[in-house]
């Protein structure tokens, strides 16, 4: 059977192409590695490896290998939580609800989204760890744990949305893993193996097909709560604080505006690299990356509005303790920090993505960059700044107390993190199928 | 608990002068009485007060080294019965000498840099005038950081103290980012302090010996407090304006062994808590710098973002 390939808006007159095209397509990179491939592998595992020996020495020497110190007392581990946090909402949620939604055009980008999900939730969970001064004590949190505690209902969502998020995308490879488990030759037994024992001795019968859906749609519903509480909870953990610049009644909901923006950023950049990279132009098309680029337009102007709230607001009744921080934000020493921020995380994308060529692959991809390094950015500034402007004055303490900027160590482990996060993609898009094989057949039957 | 070879009595009593007279002590010297309660005049019996907060009589034998351990975790989490512990700051006293921060970092084997209590230089606005400011741990009633601590390491006690529980805290300093007074420190390496004092027993009361990836604060002295004593800063203050003592006893005392009505001093003097719109409900009370007996520091823009001129 034949089906057209490239969804676009019907004008042009569709391509078509065959099932077993399709499955050739979408196996490719679980068959072979390229010399590329495993260069890259290679040096995000040099990159972890490196972030590992920075964690020992941050072990053996207490966290006074950080630049943290008692008013910087949080510095870019816990804004590098926040934002694996925001990185990770956007996967799952935006799978589920384009999925309840029926939007068709989104089921080849679902995989790569609740991947990049469950990668970067992993990541926020362990590195809260990393930023505790006593990690041998972590299992307190469970013998002694204080419900009343922010980080105890951070602990709990973070840890529910982690399973759901495997759950969800779990249940969706199943037909692949069958797939994978009859169609693959000269792997190794291990992988044999895995697959085999993953898919759970699925047929693909209409018992089994008619239970899957019901599943997924399922947790499909169960994630919308849970993907806008990881978030919402982060931010509560400084809306709690009684901390000029944090204790903001507007903080839940702009962290989650934020997420929606950085995750669609993180998502496009998946896209775009498992397209080149694994030449899956058939399936991601510019048609996807048209509607991506329109609806981060859409998510940039809320996350706008959601700041103007959050800055300029305060800023026109001018509270003294808020003042100050908001003085130091707009034109003080984090000026520059913040306005670039501004620019190349919200501002610009929303007006340049306004245009339709920069809504194609690789216009749009930059532009994704951007925003994502502005996400992380921004959460620095949401962190930092807040410390450094207490409501005591800073008066007669040693020099490192004052500002803050991360040691070697932080950087190192907060890129091996970042690494990590990118093996646990691309490991996953080599072991399975980065688009879902069924669904996309299932996708072209209904079209036809 | 453990007990490790004393009797329970031996092990809880501890003397306690400070407030045993009540009323009656209003006026003289809390050492004096202090001392003159533990002599007594029958030489072989003296008035103690027990962990649990009775009043009790004992043989003066019974009180030997050993009634100086440390308070057990179940005991400095309760707090000493039947007290609420204040703390009042006459700012027209404070010359700023940094008595008191010597005098608390000594008691506690702390680095000069970490002053858990600490003098500011303030000058609210352009108009006003500038005055000293010590500023230790409030030990709010309505504490924002014993609220967020996810494993109770920090917490209230009956007594009105907030204390951390070293061997508990996971060092998440959560606590830190609560507190809007930036009380509370960090252990940030392996803390600085004679190999003598990390081999003493650790007690929630007395803070020490330090750990490192924990957190510290000041912890208004329960350890002395229990043996009848001052706390440090208020010993350390040559200037006579810290006091301290029981808000329910209504009675405060200072350096010099001045003991006055707390809600008399503070009535009469207009005192006030910092930032009290915070609803933090500071235990910390200060006077205002009206009078003052000491010349006015001079404060330079460069001192901090509070202070104007
Ligand atoms: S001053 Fe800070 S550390 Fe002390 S009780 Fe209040 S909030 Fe807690
Ligand atoms: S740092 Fe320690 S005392 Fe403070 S909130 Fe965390 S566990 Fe509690």
């Amino acid at each position: 059977m034949k089906y057209p390939i490239i969804e676009n808006d019907h004008t042009e007159k569709p391509e078509t192409v065959d099932i077993e095209t399709i499955k050739e397509d979408l196996l490719r990179p679980i068959k072979k590695i390229g010399p590329a491939g495993k260069i890259w592998i290679a040096s995000l595992i040099l990159i972890c490896l490196i972030g590992a020996y920075a964690y020992y020495l941050q072990l053996k020497n207490g966290l006074e290998v950080t630049s943290m110190r008692n008013y910087a007392s949080w510095g870019i581990y816990i804004s590098s939580f926040v934002y694996f946090v925001a990185i990770s909402l956007v996967g799952a949620l935006i799978s589920s609800i384009l999925k309840l939604l029926n939007f068709e055009w989104y089921r080849p980008l679902a995989r790569i989204a609740e991947t990049i999900a469950v990668a970067n939730i992993i990541c926020a969970g362990l590195i809260i760890v990393v930023d505790m001064g006593r990690p041998d004590r972590v299992f307190n949190l469970f013998t002694h744990g204080r419900v009343q505690s922010p980080i105890l209902w951070d602990v709990m969502v973070v840890s529910s949305y982690l399973i759901t998020s495997l759950l969800f995308l779990y249940f969706s490879l199943l037909p692949s893993l069958g797939m994978l488990r009859d169609q693959l030759k000269n792997k190794p037994r291990w992988q044999m193996k895995m697959y085999k024992f993953l898919a759970l001795g699925w047929e693909g019968n209409e018992k089994q097909s008619a239970r899957l859906k019901k599943s997924i749609r399922f947790i499909c519903i169960l994630i919308i709560p849970l993907a806008i509480s990881i978030h919402t909870v982060t931010a509560w953990l400084f809306a709690t604080t009684l901390r000029p610049g944090w204790n903001s009644t507007n903080f839940g909901p702009y962290f989650v505006a934020g997420a929606f923006l950085a995750g669609t950023g993180a998502v496009i950049i998946g896209m775009f690299v498992f397209q080149k990279v694994y030449h899956l132009q058939k399936y991601i098309t510019d048609y996807h990356f048209d509607n991506m680029g329109k609806l981060l337009v859409f998510l940039g102007l809320i996350y706008a509005y959601f700041n103007i709230n959050e800055y300029l607001i305060p800023a026109y009744s001018s509270r003294s303790s808020e003042a100050l921080l908001l003085n130091d934000m707009f034109l003080g020493t984090s000026s520059h920090l913040f306005w670039f921020t501004q620019s190349i995380g919200m501002i610009l994308p929303v007006i340049l993505l306004l245009f339709r060529k920069m809504r194609k692959p690789l216009p749009m991809t930059i532009i994704a960059v951007f925003i994502v390094i502005g996400a992380w950015l921004k959460r620095y500034l949401i962190v930092i700044p807040v410390l450094l402007h207490p409501y005591l004055p800073i008066q007669g303490v040693p020099k490192s107390w004052t500002s803050y900027f991360p040691s070697w160590i932080e950087i190192a482990i907060v890129l091996a993190f970042i690494s990590a996060s990118l093996l646990f993609i691309t490991i996953f898009s080599r072991l399975f199928p980065i688009i879902s094989i069924a669904d996309i057949i299932e996708g072209k039957e209904k079209k036809l | 608990m453990k007990k490790t070879g004393f009797s329970k009595n031996r092990r809880n009593i501890l003397k306690l002068g400070l407030f045993t007279g009540g009323a009656a002590l209003v006026g003289a010297g809390i050492s004096t009485a202090f001392v003159k309660g533990a002599s007594g005049n029958n030489g072989g019996k003296v008035k103690v007060l027990t962990m649990d907060g009775k009043l009790v009589e004992v043989d003066k034998e019974s009180i030997g080294p050993n009634s100086l351990q440390v308070a057990t975790n179940a005991e400095a989490r309760k707090g000493i019965e039947g007290k609420r512990f204040v703390m009042v700051i006459d700012l027209s006293r404070c010359d700023g000498c940094g008595k008191c921060t010597e005098a608390c970092q000594k008691m506690h084997f702390i680095p000069p840099e970490r002053e858990w209590i600490k003098v500011f230089k303030m000058k609210d606005n352009e108009a006003t005038a500038p005055y000293w400011f010590p500023k230790p741990c409030f030990h709010c009633d309505n504490p924002p950081c014993t609220k967020v601590c996810p494993v109770d390491a920090t917490f209230k006690r009956d007594d009105g103290i907030v204390l951390i529980d070293n061997e508990r805290c996971i060092g998440c300093r959560f606590c830190m980012a609560a507190c809007p007074y930036s009380a509370r420190f960090f252990n940030w390496g392996k803390p600085q302090q004679p190999a003598e004092v990390e081999a003493m027993p650790y007690s929630p009361e007395q803070s020490y010996p330090a750990k490192i990836g924990t957190v510290e604060k000041c912890d208004f002295c329960p350890h002395v407090v229990r043996k009848g004593e001052l706390p440090a800063c208020v010993s350390g203050c040559p200037m006579d304006a810290i006091y301290y003592g029981d808000e329910y006893e209504d009675a405060i005392t200072n350096h010099s062994g001045v003991t006055v009505s707390f809600r008399k001093l503070v009535d009469d003097n207009a005192g006030y808590v910092y930032l009290e719109d915070l609803g933090t409900k500071p235990r910390v009370f200060y006077l205002p710098p009206k009078n003052r007996i000491y010349p006015k520091p001079k404060v330079k823009k460069e001192d901090g973002q509070d202070n104007v001129g």
